[in-house]
Order: structure tokens, then sequence, then C-alpha cells
């Protein structure tokens, strides 16, 4: 059923392995014990963080926002299986490679970028979903046409956003948790691409500049809210 | 070759120490101790201050062996902090400065804790995880700055732990949290808590109003220590958490804690746990260095110095509000 295991990546919380699943390319996210945490923290925590990743694949399905395809999730050992994309490259490494092409913050790359981010994040907030972890590393770029074989990124329109690892995600439909799910990108985007201080502000300005198919989704709550939870974090006195 | 006296007073820990090109030639120390219940006030504090600060340096130059006219720098804590306290260390490094005739310069409080960490453990470029009563932050070194990965987005770890201690009646002396950590030894049952991570950042208030709320009904199931061990076990795990997210981000094998939080044992020994798992070396400083005091304002100022940076009378101010990211760093060169 499931052959060739390789290990692509040891991250913070999860192993990655390669495999082929069905005959399908496929990667499985085993979330391994963590000996540092208590017994039952650690497997509430897990248990959670499946369960949350497994819900919002599918519901990212539902509304057309591209993630990778969910194929199993298996408790007893911590796994989810899933699509896994070959050719593809996280949304930091793009922009670092951009960046060190000279093209600057200028290009075309970056502005179709920043629309795509914006749109993605705004689609999901208007869902309902927050994902829990905005990085650049949490959002892959693909090719749309299957066909080439090699990664052209330099195609604006032959590209398509993937967001990955759900593991912090839950629904909500309050603004302070949208807003602080923005400032959470925010700091990861500032931290990361430290060079890049446009990048954020536009990613903003497209996410605000959408127009709603919600009714229920106020974009002016939620960058209120944004603002709030920025004053709170990075004004914070020591005085608690 | 700089000598450096360091003053340091933004909390309720009055610290003065003297160095001499990383070597400490001095290192004096008060604390204000709040009865059990209550928290440390500005006013207060800032009145401790005053009574015991000369007091504190006569004894930190009588420990150190020299003169004033000895001493190249007189740095003080700029920020952040309470202000009151602030100012009182302040204004009294500035009469010195006046007095010896010697330069005067404002130093960051959480940049202080990191050189100090850096020079005590000889942590290379390691991830900061900065945690005390008023600050919690996941901190790594790039082009110049201390950039800041992740934090609490409400309050502190130290403020969490502080006020549970209030809620249990804990004493203040010698601190809320080495109260709290002597309890969790004992604890046997572990109670869910809320457990609030977000990407690199953290949430405290949540769990302590949870405690605040239900503190009567919970204490009808769960013995006192059994709540210490089990706020300590989560909100610690919550920081290894973010850590280890940060350092699979930055790609770094070192982990340095600093902070007054940061001498506590469980909190060390979890961090271990996890650098252990994947080949990172932890470092940790004992309750000397870990808690305020005056050396690291002296350390961090005379790196500075040393590396050209200089500071204006008229400059010499305090700021309640001062971001570890806004400090320009002249004295690494990678």
């Amino acid at each position: 059923m499931c052959e060739e295991f390789k290990l692509l990546k040891q991250g913070a919380e999860a192993k990655l392995l390669v495999c082929n699943y069905l005959g399908k390319p496929t990667l499985i996210k085993e979330r391994f014990q963590k000996n540092y945490r208590h017994p039952d923290l650690d497997q509430t925590i897990t248990k959670e963080r499946i369960k949350n990743e497994a819900r919002s694949i599918v519901r990212c399905k539902t509304i057309g926002v591209k993630t990778p395809t969910l194929y199993l999730v298996d408790f007893e050992r911590r796994r989810i299986y899933m699509q896994h994309f070959e050719n593809s490259i996280t949304a930091k490494d793009f922009i670092i490679n951009t960046k060190k092409l000279e093209t600057g913050d200028g290009s075309a790359n970056f502005n179709m970028l920043c629309q795509k981010i914006g749109e993605t994040v705004r689609k999901l907030h208007e869902n309902s979903i927050i994902h829990g972890d905005l990085t650049t590393s949490n959002i892959l770029l693909i090719d749309k046409n299957p066909a080439s074989k090699d990664v052209k990124y330099l195609e604006q329109d032959n590209i398509e956003l993937v967001m990955i690892d759900f593991g912090l995600s839950h629904t909500a439909s309050n603004a302070e948790d949208m807003g602080v799910d923005l400032y959470v990108l925010e700091r990861a985007i500032i931290s990361t691409h430290n060079d890049c201080p446009d990048l954020f502000p536009r990613i903003l300005e497209c996410y605000q500049n959408i127009k709603t198919m919600n009714k229920s989704y106020n974009i002016k709550e939620v960058i209120n809210k944004f603002e709030e939870v920025r004053v709170r974090g990075r004004k914070r006195t020591m005085v608690g | 070759m700089v000598v450096a006296i360091g003053f340091e007073g933004s909390a309720n820990k009055l610290g003065i120490g003297i160095v001499r090109d990383g070597e400490i030639l001095a290192n004096c120390r008060r604390t204000y101790i709040t009865p059990p219940g209550e928290g440390f006030l500005p006013r207060e504090t800032a009145e401790h201050h005053r009574e015991n600060i000369h007091e504190v340096l006569k004894e930190a130059l009588e420990q150190s062996g020299l003169k004033p006219d000895e001493i190249d720098v007189v740095c003080y804590t700029k920020g952040p902090g309470m202000g009151a306290p602030l100012s009182v260390c302040a204004i009294v490094a500035r009469t010195c400065a006046l007095l010896w005739n010697k330069p005067i310069l404002g130093v960051n409080h959480c940049i202080g804790h990191i050189e100090m960490g850096r020079l005590i453990t000889q942590a290379h470029n390691p991830t900061v995880l900065y945690v005390s009563g008023g600050n919690t932050q996941i901190i790594a070194y790039s082009r110049q700055r201390y950039r800041i990965f992740g934090e609490t987005i409400d309050i502190a770890v130290g403020n969490c732990l502080d006020r549970f201690a209030r809620v249990l009646k804990l004493s203040n002396a010698p601190s809320p949290g080495y109260n709290i950590e002597q309890m969790a030894k004992k604890g046997k049952n572990f109670l869910h808590l809320p457990y609030c991570v977000k990407g690199m950042d953290v949430s405290f208030s949540g769990i302590l109003s949870f405690m605040e709320d239900k503190i009567d009904e919970l204490l009808k199931d769960y013995s006192p220590e059994d709540l210490c061990y089990s706020l300590q076990e989560t909100i610690f795990a919550m920081l290894v958490e973010i850590t280890e997210r940060a350092m699979a981000h930055c790609e770094s094998h070192e982990v340095l804690i600093v902070g007054g939080v940061g001498c506590n044992v469980r909190l060390q020994e979890m961090m271990g746990i996890m650098c252990s798992e994947r080949g990172a070396k932890i470092f940790a400083t004992d309750e000397r260095f870990c808690i305020d005091n005056g050396v690291m304002i002296a350390h961090a100022g005379a790196l500075a110095h040393a590396s050209g940076t200089r500071m204006d009378f008229k400059d010499s101010t305090i700021t309640q509000r001062y971001r570890t990211d806004d400090v320009f760093v002249t004295w690494r060169e990678d």
C-alpha cells in the first residue's frame, strides 16, 4: 500500500516522510512524541493538531483554497498522509531568490505574490478559517500547469498558491482571531524578510481591497482588531 | 580596556555592577519584596530604590576595589521598565557621570540580559529565550539587530506566575516564581489548562483568568501543589515549543535562556530535553546573572562604548517602552 519511505525534513514538531501511497507521491507528516512535555499534554496537543489540520484541509477544498489533498489520517501513529507537491517552492525561498536577482521590491513578481497571499488569507478568513501559523514557509508556490517539468516561476499567470501546515488552525468568525492571524503573519515577515519592509504592508493592502463575499464579515472590524493586537503586542509596557 | 559601572532598576530589583573587559569586579543587588498577595507598584518600588541606591553603590565600589576615576563609562538602564524606578537609577547615574566627569550611556535592559548570557555561557550565536516578569521574547541575531521572532501577545510569563502566586497567597520572598517552582516539585495530578500558541507567539492571559475565575472550584479536586505543577508544565511547554519553532526557522543549534524565569530548573530541564532531541546545545545561567543585575547593564554598555557608541548627556533619559529590536548593534561583526 505504501512504499519507499524517505525522510524529507525534520521540522520543529513533525517528521516529513515522502513515499508512494496508492501510486501517488505522498507526504507523511508524523508528529513525533515530544519528551519534554507531560505525556497527557503531548497526547492532547498532538491529537488536537492532527484534527485541526485534517478539518481545515477539507474545509479549504470546499471554498477553493488550494491545499494538499488529504489521503489518510492515522491517530495511532500520529500521522497524516497527504498529497506531495514535488515541484514546489516556499514563498520564503521565492522571496529570497527574487531579492537576490536584484529585481527588488518593485518587481512584478513581488506584486503578484502579495496580491495572491492577500487574496488567499482573506478568503480563509471570510470562510471562518483561522490558519494560526501564517508564515512564508507555510505558503507553497506551484506550477499551475503540471505538464512542464521544471518549475519556472517567472510566468506570473502560471503560479498557484498552496497553503500548508494547518496544525494550529481553528474555525472562528470573530474579528479578534483574524486580527491575531494577520499579526502573526506580520511578525513572521518582519523577522524572516527584514530586508523587504514593503512586503507585509502590500499584502495587507491587497487583503483589504478585496470585495466581500460574505456579508457577516466586516473588514473594518478586522483591521481595527489587528491594530489593537499590534499595540498590545508591540508596545506592551512592563507593568502588567 | 573598558571599565564600566552599570545601574539597573527597571523593576523591583536594584542592582549595581562593575566590569572590566568581561571580568566581573562587583555585582551587588537589593530586592524589594512585597507581602503575600501583593505585587510591587511603581511608587513604592522607586522609594525602595532611592533608600538603597547609595549603600549599594558604596558596596559595589568597595567590592571592586576601584576608585571612580578608574571607571571609563557610566551605564544605566534606559528601558523598558517601570518609569519611577527607572528614573531613580538614571538620576544617580547622571549625577555620578557629572561628578566623576565620565561619559554616560543608556542601555536597553533586554540587550543587557542577552549580552550577559553570552558572556557567562560563551554561547556564540544562540536563539535567545528571554523570560522575565515583564518580558517574554524569542530573539535571534541578524544583520546588526537582535530580532524578535516570537513573543507574548498579552502578559509576560513571569507576570502570569507572579499573579498566580498572589491567587494562592504564596510568599514573595525570595520571589513568587521560586516558590511556585518548589511547590510544583510536589505536584502529581496534571490538570489540563488552556494551551495557547499562535505561530511563534504565545498568550498567557487566558490561563491566568481561567485559574483566577475557577480557583475555589479547582482547589476542591487539586492541591495547590498540583496547580503549580500543571501551570508550570503547560506554560513551559508553550515556551519550549516556540523556541523550537524559532530554532527550526533560523536553523540554529544553540539556545540561551535569560531573564528571571530562566533560572527555573524545570524550564531548563525541558529545554534541555528538546535540545538533546534535535542535537542542539542549551545555555543557561543561575540566579546571580539570570535575575536583573547591574553587571549586565555595565557589560552591554561596555561593549557598546568600546565599539564607538556614544550618548549625549541631554539624551540620557528613560523610556518605559523600548523594544529589543530598536537597538542598533555596533559590537557584533557577524
